[in-house]
């Protein structure tokens, strides 16, 4: 028997009539709430879910909501929940999955993401973050990069070489590294908009215990791919009301500040306007194909879309505020939680929208993908292929 | 405004529908038969349009069973435009199902919707095919007292092979809508851009014509019948833009130089990704205006994003399938130029982007 909506309202109300959330503390409501099996409802039973069709999360979602439940602040989390656990639930051994899952939801242990490397960026499986087998345990020796929340997770996913001597895919192994341990030294890495979200992390001799590698010795890449489809299906299917976005804040200002405007500027603007409707209409239409189950291939060509419409839109609305377009609000450097696009200025917004077409795959990275798995169209030339990673060109 | 609800997918009904059509056009209206007939004396396929009308019932799809039609909406309407856009078969769907028949069915003119809806006639919009939503009342025909009208349009979508044309009109007492016969009509086909729909100029002189509606409610009918029209034609737009791009990728897997198919090549490659993510949201928009047509919701503003942003899109992808052919995308052999020709021509019907732009910049408060 498959779970209905109206099933999930009823354990809801039920639950929060045994958990008053004015009286209960935030945590102990939180973990309350995984063990119902009211968290992720997809997921299984035992583990904060209870198989339920994922479409119906929004259900149970809006009785919390309602009730002004306290909720696992999910942006604060994003790599965790959208990246680490459907990770860990696919290839976790049972141990890991009762270790990791409910801290991870409850936001108690927070996650980062350790793959990218000065040398392996859109070629992620070029790196070169060495792991070697020592009794219980592996020795982890690398350098990673781009690393958002490094400073404040408590565990990351984790990607290592394991065996050079093969080619480049075939010798990784994949783990989960705890942040605390002694050799993780975490720099942050200013950004050209003064902050730094980012961070180098330097592994040196970190100690793993062999419990906490994740898939098979040399599966690493199969692993790595999980997170990474995770990750896209995170940034293509969110869904926004209309003007819910930046284009919302560009129009607030045309309306309020007429003496701003220029017939040249309104034609960019309402081109601007319109895509972003359309964006947010085929995002909706992702999440309505997600919901049949019928996933399309349309995220990475909406992730294409929307980094154009930021960089463009954000540009304009500097180029829109004349004057004011020449202060910038603030170059300190600070290390912020999550990326607040809307709390700062238009000038930060420009810049920080340059990273839009670079984080969680290049446009250009977008294109091949979809010319190759959407299109069919011939491969790039793997001249890598069967050469064993130690051998590469570098 | 109501956009929460909207269902932007295909049904199993929608499907179902769209695969008897792409069956039937795929037999009787394959590129070569699209060629062959351009230049004849007989440029629209009539045997086809009766087989659409008759056994797949297009012709009365969206008409409300009392009048005689099938009952279905603007979502299924949508899904027949983007076949025949996929097709370009020289058929007066535009002209007489979506635009003609609308506006009838809008003042319950019974007589003719049963007409046009059992595929016994065929009928044309007399307003030049460029009107946009919005336009003006038209005033090049006048009706007098007499009940006759007398006038001239340009460029009438279909209007060569009409039965019926329905003639907005300047009556003795104000926006008045007639339906003429073709017959007591002078109806001269243009040399037209578009080979697979024809433009036509008609020319009324003291002809015999019956009033179905008058004042408010006459012009709430063209309206009406323009904002179906554009509202369909980003459906027909996203299956011209899809042949496009489909057509180029297979085309680019085979074509050989350099010792490697051309379609390797990652400026090519990058190409066809951009008409693919621009397919991606122009099917969202053209569903997002069929279900707005379908509930009566949100109609204007969805309508003129889905034409501002499609219009274009079928033009890129028709542009860049002739430049990606190479030489022989430039040749009157091969069907790419019927496309770019609808989709150039679609770009102007009902409304250009940049007139669409402007009109939904006064709906949703973006002041000059």
């Amino acid at each position: 028997m498959t779970v209905t909506a109206e099933d999930l309202t009823r354990q809801a109300t039920e639950f929060l009539a045994s958990h008053d959330p004015k009286t209960t503390d935030r945590l102990e409501f939180l973990r309350a709430r995984f063990d119902a099996g009211l968290a992720w409802i997809h997921f299984p039973a035992g583990l904060g879910g209870q198989n339920a069709p994922r479409a119906l999360q929004s259900v149970v979602d809006a009785v919390f909501t309602e009730a002004g439940a306290p909720d696992n602040n999910p942006r604060r989390i994003g790599i965790g929940l959208g990246m680490a656990a459907p990770t860990i639930l696919a290839f976790g051994t049972p141990e890991q999955r009762e270790r990791f899952l409910r801290p991870l939801w409850t936001g108690e242990e927070v996650w980062c993401q350790l793959f990218s490397e000065p040398g392996a960026g859109s070629d992620l499986a070029a790196l070169g973050t060495r792991a070697v087998r020592d009794g219980d345990d592996w020795i982890v020796t690398g350098q990673k990069v781009w690393t958002s929340g490094a400073h404040e997770s408590q565990w990351a996913i984790l990607v290592t070489r394991t065996d050079p001597d093969v080619p480049k895919h075939q010798g990784m192994t994949y783990f989960l590294c705890d942040m605390t341990a002694p050799g993780v030294e975490v720099r942050p890495l200013r950004q050209i908009t003064g902050e730094a979200e980012f961070n180098e992390v330097f592994l040196t001799d970190v100690r793993i215990p062999d419990t906490q590698r994740l898939g098979a010795v040399g599966e690493g890449w199969k692993v790595a791919q999980t997170t990474l489809m995770n990750e896209r299906v995170a940034i293509g299917g969110h869904v926004q009301p209309r003007e819910g976005g930046l284009i919302g804040i560009v129009a607030k200002t045309w309306r309020e500040r007429p003496e701003l405007r220029t017939p040249e500027l309104r034609d960019r603007l309402v081109k601007h306007w319109v895509e972003a409707e359309t964006l947010r209409l085929a995002g909706t239409r992702l999440r309505q194909q997600l919901a049949v189950g019928a996933p399309g291939p349309e995220g990475s060509a909406m992730k294409v879309a929307f980094s154009e419409l930021n960089q463009a839109l954000t540009g304009l609305e500097v180029e829109l505020l004349g004057e004011k377009g020449l202060a910038y609000d603030d170059w300190t450097f600070r290390r912020p939680a999550i990326v607040d696009f809307t709390g700062r200025e238009a000038g930060y917004r420009y810049l920080r929208a340059k990273g839009n077409s670079i984080e969680g795959g290049t446009s250009e990275v977008l294109r091949n993908i979809i010319a190759e798995r959407v299109l069919g169209l011939p491969s790039e030339p793997r001249v890598d292929k069967d050469v064993a990673w130690k051998d590469l060109p570098r | 405004m109501s956009q929460t609800q909207r269902d932007l997918l295909y049904s199993d009904v929608e499907e179902d529908l769209r695969a008897s059509v792409r069956d039937l056009l795929k037999a009787k209206a394959g590129a070569e038969a699209l060629l062959a007939r351009v230049e004849t004396a007989e440029p629209y396929d009539l045997k086809l349009w009766r087989t659409l009308a008759d056994e797949v019932g297009v012709a009365g799809l969206a008409v409300p069973e009392e009048l005689g039609g099938h009952g279905a909406s603007a979502r299924e309407v949508a899904v027949v435009a983007e076949e025949l856009g996929r097709s370009v078969a020289p058929v007066p769907f535009l002209g007489s199902v979506v635009l003609a028949t609308t506006a009838l069915v809008h003042v319950g003119a019974r007589d003719f919707v049963g007409r046009l809806a059992a595929g016994q006639a065929i009928g044309a919009l007399a307003v030049p095919l460029s009107t946009a939503p919005g336009a003006g009342f038209p005033s090049s025909v006048t009706a007098s007292a007499d009940g006759t009208v007398s006038g001239r349009v340009g460029t009438v979508a279909d209007a060569s092979v009409a039965d019926l044309l329905v003639v907005p009109a300047a009556g003795p007492d104000g926006p008045a809508l007639y339906v003429v016969s073709a017959a007591d009509a002078t109806v001269s086909e243009l040399v037209s851009f578009d080979l697979t729909r024809r433009v036509a100029d008609v020319a009324l002189e003291n002809a015999p014509a019956t009033l179905v509606a008058s004042g408010p409610e006459a012009a709430a009918a063209l309206e009406q019948a323009l904002l179906f029209g554009a509202g369909i034609l980003a459906s027909e737009q996203t299956g011209v833009a899809e042949w496009a791009l489909t057509e180029t990728v297979t085309y680019l897997k085979g074509r050989y130089q350099f010792g490697r198919p051309v379609g390797g090549f990652q400026s090519l490659k990058h190409r066809l990704a951009n008409l693919y993510t621009d397919l991606v949201l122009a099917r969202a928009a053209a569903r997002n205006a069929a279900d707005a047509l379908a509930t009566g919701t949100d109609v204007p503003i969805s309508v003129a994003v889905a034409q501002a942003r499609n219009a274009p899109i079928a033009v890129r992808a028709t542009e860049e399938a002739i430049q990606l052919h190479g030489g022989i995308g430039m040749t009157w052999e091969h069907p790419a130029h019927l496309y770019l020709k609808r989709a150039k021509a679609d770009e102007i019907a009902l409304g250009t982007p940049g007139r669409h732009r402007a009109r939904l910049a006064e709906l949703i408060d973006l002041p000059a």
